[in-house]
């Protein structure tokens, strides 16, 4: 059986916890942005392009196997880190198990304030599209 | 009044005394909003504490009372802009706000063809509403450039100032490069043509000495929220003669005379522009705010900003890996950046992790932006209450997050 979304989340949490101060995680976020596999240049189209970022942000979906594949890009390094997290949890699992889940983990390591919708790197805009994704296929 | 003393006045701005993420506020966003002194705080509570009432209608005590404060706080700005009436000083409720007045107001004079002059490094607000204008009525927008250091091209304004040109609307100090630019010539040379003359003093009236009637312009707009006022509240003024000629910009109540259903007339200067209820308490305390200007060595205070201005270019330019986005020989205490291939926003995210507080992105000049072919920029911004500790703190951090970055 793969891994649930709420397993992932739940080892992301526990990765974040051996953090001891703001440096170490954001070092680590920036690793991760720099470890996303790029969305292919072709891809970064307007209609994959998530607006109200300061940051660029596009997003792409494809269904393998009744699962959904995400991939991502961002011009921002923190952005892609967080993305690259997002798409860790969401990536690989069911139109249905995406649009119910809930995302605890990223108020739990300390992520909440990008979740502000007066913040400028979409993450609200981000989640959003990768659940409507979920809907999208869910409805097909 | 005592000698400038940056220790004394910070204990005036209580919200300097926060922590942010567990370490000490390093505030240097004041472009886009200026903190507040005690003064001015506490004038709003005494206000709606002792003396809420509406304003110019009242026969009773709080209306009197009320009314005398908000047209006392209008003399407050008239003495400090050196403005010839207390008529010629509208309050808005920002610098958008007033540009948006002029625009319309001035803009029902104007015919199809008749041309705009504004520049390359207006913000949004100086530049959308005379593109509402020129769809409105046909008029015609020119733009001066800017060159590659982030000054006017003043040989390009000559020729762009012609007989069709009705208005030229400029802003005094750039909010994203920090240049000043010489508006006395500007100023001039409009005038020599008979063109009106707008200056855009939303981030010059914190960081020097503004007198309307040497600089000549015909018209000044601000925002409150920029000069340690509140927000919601800012001024346009406007020369006398000027103001009386133009038609009101909105109706309502306070900007009549009579009102009946066959003929309405207006009342005069300068309620004619003041429709609706006036935001009464942000004018009363703006007055405070400058009241609190009148009362510390302003000179001085401008002078340490200057210092401080000048301490944080040389230190951001020993960086190698800083550029400067706009390094005219004339700037304020604003500085504009990019470090390497760093992306703003990911500098700013380190930077607010930090405890300091900068604004990244595009400071409402996308057409600037374009011109110099970058998504945006960090830009720091410092008024008097700044340190030159602060600004050593905040090299600490740029090179903290440039190694976490690269």
């Amino acid at each position: 059986m793969s891994t649930t979304i709420n397993q992932i989340q739940d080892e992301i949490i526990e990765e974040f916890a051996m953090f001891d101060d703001w440096m170490e995680k954001y070092e680590y976020i920036i690793d991760l942005g720099k470890e996303l596999p790029l969305i292919a240049e072709e891809k970064k189209t307007e209609d994959r392009l998530i607006h109200g970022c300061q940051s660029r942000v596009w997003v792409d979906a494809d269904v393998h196997e009744g699962k959904l594949q995400f991939t991502a890009d961002s011009d921002a390094i923190i952005t892609k880190g967080i993305i690259s997290l997002l798409i860790r949890v969401l990536s690989n699992q069911t139109p249905a198990d995406i649009v119910k889940s809930e995302l605890y983990f990223i108020g739990n390591i300390g992520l909440q304030e990008h979740l502000s919708p007066t913040r400028a790197n979409g993450l609200v805009g981000m989640v959003n599209r990768l659940k409507s994704e979920g809907l999208k296929h869910l409805s097909k | 009044m005592s000698v400038f003393n940056v220790n004394e006045i910070r204990e005036d701005f209580p919200i300097l005394a926060e922590s942010v993420h567990g370490k000490p506020l390093i505030y240097f966003d004041n472009g886009a909003t200026a903190q507040k002194p005690q003064q001015v705080i506490n004038r709003i509570a005494q206000y709606y504490t002792h003396e809420n009432s509406n304003v110019h209608r009242g026969v009773h005590y709080l209306s009197d009372f009320a009314t005398r404060a908000y047209e006392n706080a209008r003399s407050i700005v008239t003495n400090y802009i050196n403005a010839a009436h207390s008529q010629e000083v509208i309050f808005t409720k920002g610098t958008t706000d007033a540009i948006n007045t002029v625009a319309f107001s001035v803009g029902e004079t104007l015919k199809p063809g008749d041309e705009i002059l504004i520049s390359g490094m207006e913000h949004h607000s100086n530049i959308v509403p005379w593109q509402m204008l020129c769809e409105r009525k046909g008029t015609v927008l020119k733009v001066i450039p800017v060159t590659p250091e982030g000054t006017l091209d003043l040989a390009a304004f000559d020729t762009l100032l012609s007989e069709r040109t009705k208005l030229l609307s400029i802003v005094h100090i750039s909010n994203t490069l920090g240049t000043i630019n010489p508006v006395e010539y500007l100023i001039k040379q409009a005038h020599n043509i008979g063109a009106l003359v707008l200056l855009d003093a939303a981030q010059s009236i914190q960081h020097i000495p503004i007198d309307v009637q040497a600089l000549d312009c015909d018209f000044l707009t601000f925002s409150g929220h920029k000069v340690f006022g509140p927000t919601g509240i800012g001024i346009l003024y406007g020369k006398k003669d000027i103001l009386d000629s133009l038609p009101p910009y909105q109706g309502g109540g306070d900007m009549i005379e009579q009102v009946s259903f066959e003929k309405t007339t207006y009342n005069g200067l300068p309620l004619k522009f003041e429709a609706g209820t006036p935001n009464i308490s942000g004018a009363i305390a703006l007055g405070a705010a400058f009241e609190y200007l009148n009362s510390i060595d302003r000179a001085g205070a401008f002078a340490h900003e200057r210092t401080l201005g000048a301490y944080l270019r040389e230190r951001m330019k020993a960086i190698p890996q800083v550029r400067f986005i706009g390094d005219a020989p004339e700037t304020c205490s604003t500085l504009s950046f990019l470090v390497g291939e760093i992306h703003p926003f990911d500098m700013g995210t380190l930077l607010d992790k930090q405890g300091i507080a900068v604004r990244t992105g595009h400071h409402c000049t996308q057409p600037l932006m374009n011109q110099f072919n970058i998504p945006g920029t960090v830009r720091a911004s410092l008024a008097f209450y700044n340190t030159t500790e602060e600004i050593d703190s905040f090299i600490t951090a740029v090179n903290r997050s440039i190694q976490l970055l690269s």
